[in-house]
């Protein structure tokens, strides 16, 4: 009766997109396990316990609607119709782009897909960007200049388990994507998994040799290994001649980091980073993985760029059973760049700027070429923008929790306090929710069909198992009922998944990430497709890269890239490195996990006990870190594991235990992604 | 303005790719005695094992010069300075005007006085050039036996670089101790003790007194050590003749303030041949450091040259060695390890909670530690041992817990739980508590914990089957 009745779901948490079953109880849904490649009827604690979230008491059943300072309960009607009379208000006032959409790497490829055509066509305005952009946005800009293409990975993950040496640089797997552990057990038992991490994570705890460079260096690391690679006799020449193209101008700048120089500049020893690359080298099959512990920096796509020159250097990318990937982030992280709800893009990962992909989606879409507004600010510059002059004053946020989010939160909170108008769409009242004018409840992942696309570009498609509670209304029905309101014909802003996709499809067509030959129908049947996939009767490409790479010379591009450090530097006031990342049972901004009790989690920020006793904080004390931003407020937890100039803390809680009231803005000059992994703090007693 | 670079060296060279990088307008002229493109120096020991190639050493490319918009003069130096009049005259004869002229004409070779010694002739080679690493690789390529003269860190490298292509190599040390201004007594007889093992003969307390070239050398003690090539590393100095010659004041390097200037606010100094606080060593890494300076002050910067700390670090064949600041300071507290059967040696002198210096050889992890402590001048950990093997010991280690599946946060404690309450083996203690569920690495703790409860308990509930 149960197997019966049992519906086919994917995790609602992170990019490995696990399979899971949803059964029916008396009383809601149970996460049942499910065969399914990536976790093999795994899951994490997020996983299991994931369906608590669906009947949660404190879950939004009705719209919000500000009046005298305060939220209370309103219609639909009267939520929309104060929306669009104050979209119109703001832009008769101030134009098009005076408002702005915010996105999320959350969000489904159909819910992606149409809120950027409902920014481009409905509002007209330039003003969108999304999460993603603090997410992946370093990895992809390094992976497009790179190979021509950007897929997080390139291959399917279950290709790693074969690999004798692994190097993941700036990824905690062990806590943010348990189940893809397995798949490093052959290298780790050959001696060759390497962490590169500033702290003992609970993924360097197990790795063969964990590399603990001072934060922000990785790009003298990866440097000092492609050196250390080339002294030592491990390039691999006849790829280097026949595969790539560049190697010259990168072994100049690598030339310079021999690996006694490397060493001071990392802190990491000599003689490690050697065994490294030996490890990497001499193993028959190899990969070089990346995640944001070295992508969130003010120079993450130089940094990604140096990883990629390693792996190029050895000869892996493109060859079977070896690569570069980068460990994509949220559960519809790769989708979710791709389809037009990033500033720069339109769907396909096409450019925005480029003549032919506007006309294309242009004429999908049925309005001319010349209506499509061009680029927009980035995620943190549109969001700095804010009330500002210039800047929008309206915003609407879809999937995403900025004010915990965000770097420099305590700025953005002051910049969203100055809109004329903030919306926001959400399951529960998430901070950002509650700070807004007004709140749309919107459904989860188990109450609406929908294809997310995971870290391996395969399209998924997640069923729905429920009926969302009464009074919730799923997004593409509400942006379609906005753009009604604001003018535009029904026709154009589908509200069936199925549908939506299938304009997606088309949209996508003959783009980079190119869906058209992904369907409902194929999902359905149970078809692995991952994309490029042009037409109904392609098998899709689980694999990229064997032949040639997606520059039109075929070749894979070195960048000549160089070591620049951290935006800002410890001084007297501030002389530690705070770094920021994810614990195990929280996800993202907290909105959903924290609301989850066997989840319970609170702030915490990890210290060397050396470091934690000249500061005067005991083990389970309170400590304020205080950064030039802003100070939080957390528990003290003594980690002999990690560097004693360094401190960890997570960035899921709110109000005062928020770590993103301390991090740097600074931004990566091409990928836009604020520095959120390396910032000067001091720590007090609280 | 006009900018001269005198000396194509690493120091040269950086200084005028950051100029040129800053697009300033300024016209840059480098003249450089080697007829090739500036070249990295630290590599040079690679070209006697071929691990490296010639144009693999160099730091620009033939179109550089044209790229950055720089006029290059190879094989060219500067002969003289006329400072009324500010114009710098080439060896070739040609005269160049300057509004800033910087000298980076880093060190030359110490060439001592023994009898029948003369640089460079067939059977002698000194260690500078591409071309003298060169000669010495092609000259020991048949395995013809070497002297070194000289057992600083440049001669030991170059014996155990040697040694490690299967020559066999002499080093002869006239005072007695390998690396003596680097190193204390105990640690030099460690690093003897290495190098012997490695292949090389030592010789020490003895000098040279007369070369004969290509045969061998006669030491003082009247021995003979027969050597097909004589390699000089005795050392070097810097290169301050032409600075004399101008005027300018100079020992052990040309005297410059904290932005580089020499007396004459016009003419600057960088790298080798420069001295801001102690005497130039010869080291990449101030050279570089020198040239940002340089190139923020010649372009409107307000940054002073703070000299980094002293350090030496030798990684070659089986020697790992770091040394930094002055591991023999009368300071009150010195930590010391011997180990010469494993051939390690660790010797700091703290002063108070910072590092005053230290010696490091074979243990790499703490090098990296200790270096990184006295140049941050951070104080140092109170665990001296952790300090000086560069990693907690056994003991201090973080207590995980009693945790068993981190991925579904089950405890030991959770699992007993659930055995008593009926689940008897591991599938049924990972069906009730999901440990294992996640990643999996737990399985093994899991299957190994209901082994444990069995027999223990079997007989305290002996109607568990029921």
């Amino acid at each position: 009766m149960k197997t019966a009745a049992t519906v086919a779901s994917h995790c609602p948490y992170c990019a490995l997109q696990c399979g899971m079953g949803l059964a029916p109880e008396p009383r809601g849904l149970r996460v049942v396990s499910r065969d399914f490649p990536v976790n093999e009827g795994r899951l994490c604690r997020k996983g299991w316990s994931a369906a608590a979230l669906l009947d949660h008491p404190e879950r939004l059943r009705t719209p919000l609607v500000r009046e005298k300072g305060v939220l209370r309960e309103a219609t639909w009607d009267e939520a929309l119709d104060t929306v669009a009379t104050g979209i119109r208000a703001i832009q008769e006032r101030h134009g098009r782009d005076a408002v702005a959409v915010f996105g999320g790497g959350g969000l489904t490829n159909e819910k992606a897909y149409l809120l950027g055509k409902f920014a481009r066509v409905a509002l007209g305005t330039s003003q969108i960007d999304y999460n993603g952009r603090f997410c992946m946005s370093s990895a992809a800009a390094a992976g497009t200049r790179a190979f021509g293409i950007d897929r997080g990975l390139a291959f399917p993950e279950a290709d790693l388990a074969g690999a004798d040496a692994i190097l993941l640089a700036g990824a905690n797997v062990a806590e943010t994507m348990p189940p893809l552990v397995r798949r490093l057990r052959r290298a780790r038992e050959r001696g060759g998994l390497v962490v590169v991490d500033p702290r003992r994570s609970a993924t360097a705890e197990n790795a063969s040799l964990h590399l603990a460079p001072r934060p922000g260096t990785d790009l003298a690391l990866s440097l000092g290994m492609l050196h250390a690679a080339v002294t030592g006799g491990m390039a691999d020449e006849s790829y280097l001649a026949s595969r790539t193209s560049g190697f010259d101008e990168a072994w100049r700048v690598a030339s310079r980091w021999w690996p006694e120089r490397t060493e001071s500049v990392t802190g990491v020893p000599a003689a490690e980073l050697v065994a490294a690359v030996t490890a990497l080298a001499s193993a028959r099959n190899a990969y070089i993985l990346t995640g944001r512990g070295t992508e969130q920096h003010a120079d993450g796509v130089d940094q990604v760029s140096g990883w990629i020159n390693l792996a190029l250097a050895l000869g892996l990318p493109g060859t079977p059973g070896s690569g570069y990937g980068c460990l994509t982030g949220q559960g519809n992280g790769q989708g979710g760049r791709e389809h037009g709800q990033k500033a720069d893009q339109l769907p396909g990962y096409r450019s925005i700027t480029d003549a032919g992909a506007r006309a294309h989606v242009a004429g999908v879409w049925g309005v001319a070429p010349d209506s499509l507004p061009g680029p927009g600010r980035s995620a943190f510059e549109l969001l700095d923008a804010l009330g500002q002059p210039g800047g929008p004053r309206g915003l609407l946020v879809f999937g995403s929790n900025p004010l915990v989010s965000a770097p420099d939160a305590g700025r953005i909170e002051r910049r969203m306090a100055a809109l004329d108008l903030l919306v926001v769409a959400d399951l529960v009242l998430s901070e950002t929710a509650a700070a807004a004018d007004v709140v749309l409840p919107v459904p989860q992942w188990a109450e609406e069909d929908g294809t997310m696309t995971n870290l391996e570009g395969r399209v998924l498609l997640r069923r729905k198992a429920a009926e969302p509670p009464e009074g919730v209304r799923d997004e593409l029905g509400v942006l379609g009922d906005l753009a009604v309101r604001l003018g535009q014909p029904p026709e154009r802003f589908p509200a069936a998944p199925e549908a939506v996709f299938d304009e997606l499809r088309r949209a996508s067509a003959g783009g980079p990430a190119d869906y058209a030959g992904i369907s409902y129908a194929r999902l359905r049947a149970g078809e692995a497709l991952h994309w490029p996939c042009p037409d109904e009767s392609h098998p899709g490409t689980p694999r990229l890269f064997g032949k040639r790479f997606a520059h039109d010379d075929g070749r894979a591009r070195f960048r000549a890239v160089d070591h620049r450090g951290p935006a800002e530097s410890p001084d007297r006031d501030h002389p530690l490195w705070l770094t920021t990342g994810r614990v195990l049972a929280q996800y993202q901004s907290g909105a959903q996990t924290r609301r989850i009790p066997e989840l319970a989690a609170e702030p915490s920020v990890e210290v060397h006990p050396e470091t934690a006793g000249r500061a005067g904080l005991a083990d389970g004390g309170m400590a304020r870190v205080v950064s030039r931003r802003g100070a939080m407020v957390a528990r003290v937890r003594h980690s002999p594991g990690i560097r004693p100039d360094t401190v960890f803390a997570s960035f899921h809680f709110p109000g005062a235990g928020r770590a993103n009231l301390l991090t740097n803005p600074a931004l990566d000059p091409i990928s836009r992604m604020p520095e959120f992994k390396a910032c000067a703090v001091r720590l007090e007693p609280a | 303005m006009r900018v001269l670079i005198a000396g194509y060296g690493m120091a040269g060279a950086r200084l005028a790719e950051l100029l040129a990088e800053r697009d300033a307008g300024m016209e840059i002229t480098v003249a450089g005695a080697e007829t090739r493109p500036a070249y990295n120096r630290v590599l040079l020991p690679r070209l006697l094992s071929g691990a490296l190639a010639e144009r693999d050493l160099r730091l620009h490319d033939d179109e550089w010069a044209r790229r950055a918009g720089v006029t290059l003069r190879l094989g060219d130096e500067v002969s003289a300075v006329d400072r009324t009049a500010r114009v710098a005259r080439l060896a070739g004869g040609a005269p160049i005007p300057y509004d800033v002229l910087v000298l980076a004409t880093g060190s030359r070779v110490v060439v001592p006085e023994i009898e029948g010694l003369l640089p460079n002739v067939p059977g002698v080679s000194v260690l500078r050039t591409v071309d003298d690493f060169l000669g010495v690789a092609e000259g020991v390529a048949d395995g013809v036996p070497v002297a070194v003269l000289g057992g600083g860190v440049l001669g030991v490298e170059a014996a155990l670089t040697l040694a490690g292509l299967d020559v066999p190599v002499t080093v002869v040390q006239p005072s007695g101790r390998l690396m003596e201004r680097s190193l204390d007594e105990a640690g030099s007889a460690v690093l003897d003790g290495l190098c012997r093992r490695a292949g090389v003969s030592t010789v020490l307390g003895r000098g040279a007194v007369r070369v004969y070239p290509g045969d061998g050398v006669k030491l003082d003690d009247g021995t003979f050590v027969p050597a097909g090539l004589v390699v000089l590393a005795a050392g070097v100095r810097p290169e301050t003749s032409l600075a004399e010659r101008a005027g300018l004041a100079a020992d052990s390097g040309i005297l410059v303030d904290d932005r580089l200037r020499t007396a004459d606010p016009r003419i600057h100094a960088i790298g080798d041949c420069a001295r801001f606080g102690p005497v130039p060593a010869g080291l990449v890494a101030p050279a570089w450091a020198q040239a940002e300076v340089l190139a923020e002050v010649l372009t409107g910067g307000d940054v002073r040259y703070e000299p980094p700390p002293a350090s030496t670090r030798l990684r070659v064949g089986p020697v790992d060695l770091t040394t930094v600041g002055d591991p023999c300071a009368p300071t009150g507290e010195v930590l010391r390890f011997e180990d010469p059967a494993g051939g390690r040696y660790a010797r700091l002198a703290m002063d108070g909670d910072r590092v005053a210096g230290a010696i490091l050889l074979g243990l790499p992890e703490a090098a990296a530690v200790v270096a990184d402590v006295h140049a941050s001048g951070r104080a140092a950990p109170a665990d001296r041992l952790s300090l000086m093997f560069g990693r907690a010991l056994p003991g201090s280690r973080a207590e995980t817990g009693a945790l068993v599946c981190r991925c579904n946060g089950v405890t030991r404690e959770s699992l007993v739980k659930a055995w008593r309450a009926g689940a008897a083996d591991a599938a049924a203690l990972t069906a009730a508590t999901r440990a294992g569920t996640g990643c999996g690495d737990c399985a093994g703790r899991i299957a190994a914990l209901a082994e444990t409860l069995r027999p223990k308990e079997t007989t305290v509930e002996p109607a568990q089957d029921h």
